[in-house]
């Protein structure tokens, strides 16, 4: 079993602050478009180093998903940044319609999605995002886990045709992959092998799957732990070939439990190999105010909840 | 430049394309088509330097957004009668299978459009888009929309009208159909839009009036409109039409908004326009 370690802590946000830099620096038609939190989205240094390629657009969330699909109308591509609630829900038959359905290649970059957000409550922590992306034809959704990968995959979506929705968060979490890594769309990451279980993780949950996983290396249960930072378009031969192996699932998620990850897998499964599988997700129910550890402790989405999980998808597998 | 004579036997010949072809699926919006006809003929006709071997980007061309979608029919046969494909694909307008979708869309690739629409309020912020991206890449194209007078309803429009003027978008010129009319009745008693062209001069926007059934106006307007582009605002040329414009039976009411004809109306109707330049 490979050992995780970290030795330093940042937000995925900044990830994306970065690797938007970085993807700037290599392709002058990358754009970027903000309404009214270039702080909170890291655009800072993007904005400094590029003012004439920054859009600030006010708070007109609409109005910026239009202007960034007829940017890309002349080649450019376009990067728009606000919150994850207020990058799909709040427009979401603008993304259908002048995004989606006429394939503009342009990148949503939301932060500080899931419970993570914190103080501000139930108004600013979408659940259901995932679920809204995913369900549109020809949007690839990426939720990555850690400072590096956020950045890898900002980068790689420049690099990508079509319309992407890249959602981050906002809080600290540890940086545990590869600052060198290539980050590949659709391809999912095996974190570390076993034969008991399989616990497939996106985003923030991904580093408390490794933690879960050692803990349960201690209890004699051991884990195939597998980070699907692409949900759609979902790695199903990474997702089969596991499951052959261990014959029960895990599935964790900052997400509700209707129409995330979760649910992607259980429809891959359903269709080719049922398989019993355990939900580590929010139980279809809106946040509230909180610290982001106490509010992931109060909606079961801890490194406990996991091990919990997976001892009752074992039980369920021996039945 | 085509002259205006043959500008009108053009808007003629489309009309017949219009009535024909909403009478062909028996759906479809006749109203606001027959109303913005002289408007789309003098632009793609007269205005636009625009090039029918269609190319996604359009650099260094002027580029047409069509906002408010459902008036589709004018614009396919405009689109088909400049030469973007054959005038015969017409007659597929809204059948299965066809490229000309109900409401104009990219998915199913037909040269000309650049975007989809049909849900309301969001062609002024693409327009604005590809003007930005126009001031980016040096091209001095213009840009130009059209938007219906109901759909100044969606907030989404006021948002763009805000960023244009803040941001001194000077090359996109955008049209409001203003017929009075939308589904449920006249603009007035739906949802009043009270003075559109002191809104839009609040707004900062260069504001300008058209008769849009007149086209020796409508080519004066938008010739005057490209004068008045680079000198920091956006330009908006509110556009009085007359809905069902050039079909008597048709005119003066919203309830051809969204109704075909049956075939006794049909006839009615293209025995008032005359067959220009062959039928499809």
């Amino acid at each position: 079993m490979k050992k995780y370690t970290y030795t330093d802590k940042k937000d995925t946000r900044s990830g994306f602050g970065a690797g938007l830099l970085e993807a700037a620096q290599r392709n002058e038609q990358v754009v970027g478009l903000c309404a009214d939190l270039i702080g909170s989205l890291k655009m800072d240094a993007f904005k400094k180093e590029f003012p004439q390629r920054f859009f600030q657009v006010g708070i007109a969330e609409a109005n910026m998903m239009g202007i960034a699909a007829g940017m890309t109308i002349g080649g450019k591509i376009p990067f728009t940044g606000t919150f994850a609630n207020f990058s799909t829900g709040r427009v979401y038959d603008q993304i259908r319609q002048s995004i989606a359905y006429s394939n503009k290649n342009v990148k949503i970059c939301a932060s500080h999605a899931g419970l993570t957000l914190g103080e501000d409550g139930a108004t600013h922590q979408i659940l259901e995002d995932i679920g809204l992306m995913k369900m549109l034809p020809g949007m690839t959704v990426i939720n990555p886990c850690d400072y590096n990968q956020t950045k890898a995959a900002t980068i790689a979506i420049a690099e990508h045709a079509g319309p992407v929705y890249l959602r981050f968060g906002r809080p600290v979490v540890p940086i545990f992959t590869d600052p060198n890594q290539k980050f590949e769309i659709g391809k999912a990451w095996i974190i570390n092998e076993g034969a008991d279980v399989s616990i497939f993780a996106t985003g923030h949950l991904v580093w408390k799957a490794i933690q879960a996983g050692e803990k349960l290396a201690d209890m004699g249960i051991y884990a195939d732990i597998i980070n699907i930072h692409t949900i759609k378009p979902l790695d199903e031969q990474a997702v089969l070939q596991s499951v052959r192996k261990t014959g029960c699932i895990i599935t964790a998620e900052e997400h509700n439990r209707i129409g995330g990850l979760g649910d992607s897998i259980a429809q891959l499964l359903a269709r080719t190999n049922p398989t019993p599988q355990e939900y580590v997700a929010v139980n279809d129910t809106f946040g509230e105010s909180g610290t982001p550890d106490q509010l992931m402790k109060k909606y079961s989405l801890e490194t406990d909840d996991i091990i919990a999980a997976v001892q009752r998808v074992i039980a369920r597998k021996n039945k | 430049m085509a002259e205006l004579k043959q500008l009108q036997q053009m808007a003629s010949q489309v009309r017949r394309d219009i009535v024909r072809m909403v009478h062909g699926c028996q759906s479809g919006h006749p109203g606001g088509s027959l109303g913005c006809t002289d408007f789309l003929v003098a632009l793609y006709f007269h205005t636009l330097k625009h090039n029918p071997k269609f190319d996604m980007d359009g650099k260094h061309e002027d580029l047409f957004f069509l906002s408010n979608g459902h008036i589709s029919p004018v614009w396919y046969s405009v689109l088909a009668r400049s030469g973007y494909f054959d005038i015969n694909e017409l007659a597929t307008f809204r059948k299965l299978n066809s490229r000309l979708q109900g409401h104009p869309t990219t998915h199913e690739h037909l040269p000309g459009v650049r975007i989809a629409s049909g849900s309301l309020g969001q062609g002024m912020s693409v327009a604005i888009g590809a003007a930005l991206t126009k001031k980016l890449n040096q091209d001095d194209g213009l840009v130009f929309s059209l938007h219906g007078d109901g759909e100044l309803q969606e907030g989404q429009i006021w948002e763009a009208a805000l960023y244009a003027s803040h941001n001194k978008v000077d090359n996109l010129i955008s049209t409001i159909d203003v017929n009075g009319q939308q589904i449920d009745g006249t603009t007035e008693q739906v949802l009043s839009l009270g003075n559109l062209h002191a809104k839009w001069e609040a707004f900062g926007w260069d504001v300008l009036a058209m008769n849009g059934n007149d086209m020796a106006d409508v080519v004066r307007v938008l010739e005057l409109a490209r004068s008045k582009t680079s000198k920091g605002k956006p330009i908006m040329i509110l556009m009085e039409t007359i809905m069902g414009n050039g079909v008597d039976f048709m005119m003066h009411t919203h309830k051809w908004h969204g109704t075909p004809p049956n075939d006794e109306q049909l006839a009615t109707a293209l025995a008032q326009l005359e067959e220009t330049l062959g039928d499809y």
